[in-house]
């Protein structure tokens, strides 16, 4: 078989499995991966940014509120149906990256995380200071009543598996086919070699920003979906925390791999959950985790999988 | 209280804020300088620098003098000592390369802060000063009978936070005359310009940066012990100091020492007389919105030597 059929029969084999394991797993798994697979939504727009074009962002959480806002305030105070305020979610992801991405980009390295850690956090404190409308850390929910798409209930919980399944591989499929398209090859020139792709006559500068706009749109659709199928909304997404736990899940999993922020979510969902049965410090086990896999584990699981067994991991 | 009194306090309310902040990113700026990685998990040395030095005022117990010099002199040291481990244990093996420092020092942050929570607990905690008296300040007016001087209600400081400015300032004149004046500084800045070359002239360059890297975590925590009779001690106390010193290294130039301490003392009045006067969270979201700009359009900080 040739690579481009194992490609597509690993990532359709993934989605046909994730259907299937719903009529299999007991009702606490299934809700369970319903919500790793909206984060694992989150996580392949970062590795689009991180793994693929080589650019480390501290503040991916600005991206993914952008879109739980974006959702949760247009429905919550506008009293917006769902797709509408998806639309005005995917919209205001699409604004902040734009705007964001032009700025950002004029820095490297270094300078770089900084400066997308402080526009985060900057997007944070701006949401509590907004506290009378986004009701900062506590949040607000979002009306069962209001969360129905032509007659479906997103809060019953086979309808919200299916329909974050139904995103999931939207994404997916969708970021595969971009990372085989030339545009992604570009991408993957500049990571490599940035000057190079400039010799090469490319307009580097504009291919990353289209890279960072794709990149928080995406992020932002995990966000407006979080908020719709799981009916809430809270400044809480907007910590540094959630901006660490894309990287984190991308390290675990593997940059650079199209399913290795899936598995990357997986594990360390897990892998949290187990932790915080256990202990109010749950948070450790991120620490330890991303402390391990600098040291021992640089290309993550998938990666890993991949330069040891199978070279035609996509 | 009147406009003039009033800024008056909140210079020096700015001032004790400046002095420890000085302190806190002279650390930064150090490690940046010489090894060329940010460490993320610098707030944290600062969070365990407060915790160990109510351990050891609490384990003391005599006199709050007592326990606070001894505080002073082995909290900084241990968490030296914990910051050349992890040098040693993890960012050697990783060679410093820039972005997989930061990600293990993320790791590092949450390792040592849920740690804390496991051990010391997620209660604030607070350290009694050695001394503390109140020393009211006087302000002037031209009022109906000519010049006068008094004491405005409210106007006034501690003799604590006085003590504080001043260990500051001494603490950073050492440092400077060590890293200028001593053979260890030389060494220190034999590395800085070309660490191959130190090495070369057989410079124990990865000895070198453990030394570095506790010392700028040492300093930290030096400024922790300072402000944690202000303050308290807690678990998340990490977070404002990190991200102001790094406001404050990007400001003063990175990797700049004289950069380092005006940006300090800049950030720490601003921040001083704009919490009085502003809502704190408007004046941090400007703040940051301020040093995120600095960073794109100033790459090299306002006061950083452009070689470009």
């Amino acid at each position: 078989m040739s690579d481009t059929g194992k490609t597509h029969g690993l990532h359709f084999g993934l989605i046909g499995l994730l259907a299937l394991a719903y009529f299999v797993l007991p009702a606490y798994h299934s809700g369970n991966l319903a919500s790793v697979m909206v984060i694992a939504i989150y996580a392949m727009g970062y590795n689009l940014l991180f793994g693929y074009t080589g650019l480390l962002s501290l503040g991916h959480a600005l991206f993914f509120s952008a879109g739980l806002y974006g959702l949760g305030l247009t429905m919550h105070l506008a009293d917006w149906t769902p797709l509408p305020a998806f639309a005005a979610g995917l919209i205001a992801a699409l604004v902040v990256s734009a705007v964001i991405g032009f700025l950002i980009l004029r820095t490297t390295g270094v300078a770089f995380m900084i400066v997308t850690l402080m526009f985060a956090q900057a997007g944070y404190l701006t949401i509590l200071y907004f506290g009378k409308y986004t009701r900062g850390d506590e949040g607000f929910a979002l009306q069962q009543a209001s969360r129905q798409i032509a007659g479906y209930d997103l809060s019953d919980p086979g309808v919200r598996y299916f329909c974050a399944l139904v995103l999931f591989s939207v994404t997916l499929l969708g970021l595969a086919y971009m990372i085989r398209a030339p545009f992604g090859r570009t991408l993957v020139a500049i990571r490599e070699n940035e000057e190079r792709a400039r010799m090469l006559g490319y307009n580097v500068t504009a291919i990353k920003l289209k890279a960072v706009i794709v990149s928080g749109v995406v992020s932002g659709a995990s966000g407006a979906t979080y908020a719709l199928l799981f009916g809430y909304a809270g400044a809480t997404f907007a910590t540094v925390q959630y901006s660490i736990f894309p990287l984190l899940w991308v390290l675990v999993g593997g940059a650079g791999t199209t399913v290795g922020p899936f598995v990357g979510a997986l594990f360390m969902f897990y892998l949290i959950d187990y932790a915080s049965g256990k202990t109010e410090a749950y948070l450790l086990v991120v620490g330890v985790t991303l402390v391990l896999v600098t040291l021992f584990l640089p290309h993550g699981i998938v990666g890993t999988i991949r330069t040891r067994f199978l070279r035609w991991l996509p | 209280m009147e406009f003039g009194p009033h800024l008056l306090l909140a210079s020096l309310e700015g001032a004790t804020t400046a002095a420890v902040l000085a302190l806190t990113a002279m650390g930064l700026s150090i490690v940046f300088g010489v090894m060329r990685v940010v460490n993320v998990a610098h707030g944290e040395f600062y969070m365990v620098g407060a915790v160990l030095a109510w351990f050891i005022a609490t384990s003391v117990g005599a006199h709050p003098a007592l326990g606070f010099i001894a505080a002073l002199l082995i909290a900084p040291l241990l968490v030296g000592l914990l910051a050349a481990g992890v040098d040693r244990l993890i960012l050697r093996h990783i060679n410093y390369d820039p972005e997989r420092t930061i990600v293990a020092t993320i790791g590092t942050l949450y390792i040592l802060q849920q740690t804390t929570l496991m051990t010391f607990g997620p209660d604030a905690r607070p350290v009694e000063p050695p001394f503390n008296t109140r020393i009211a300040l006087p302000w002037f007016e031209w009022g109906e009978n000519g010049f006068e001087v008094y004491f405005p209600w409210g106007l006034s400081t501690t003799s604590y936070k006085l003590f504080v400015i001043a260990a500051a300032v001494v603490i950073l004149i050492t440092l400077w005359l060590a890293i200028t004046r001593t053979k260890a500084g030389l060494v220190m800045r034999a590395t800085q310009q070309d660490s191959d070359m130190a090495q070369a002239f057989g410079i124990p360059v990865k000895t070198v940066y453990s030394v570095v890297f506790g010392l700028g975590a040492g300093l930290a925590a030096i400024g922790a012990v300072l402000v944690v009779p202000i303050q308290q001690a807690y678990y998340l106390m990490g977070h404002d100091p990190l991200l102001l010193s790094f406001i404050v290294v990007i400001i003063g130039g990175l990797g700049s020492l004289p950069g380092t301490i005006i940006a300090a003392i800049l950030i720490g009045m601003a921040d001083g007389i704009i919490s009085v006067f502003f809502t704190p969270t408007l004046a941090k979201i400007f703040a940051t919105l301020v040093v995120a700009m600095v960073l794109v359009f100033r790459p090299k900080g306002l006061l950083g030597k452009s070689t470009s």
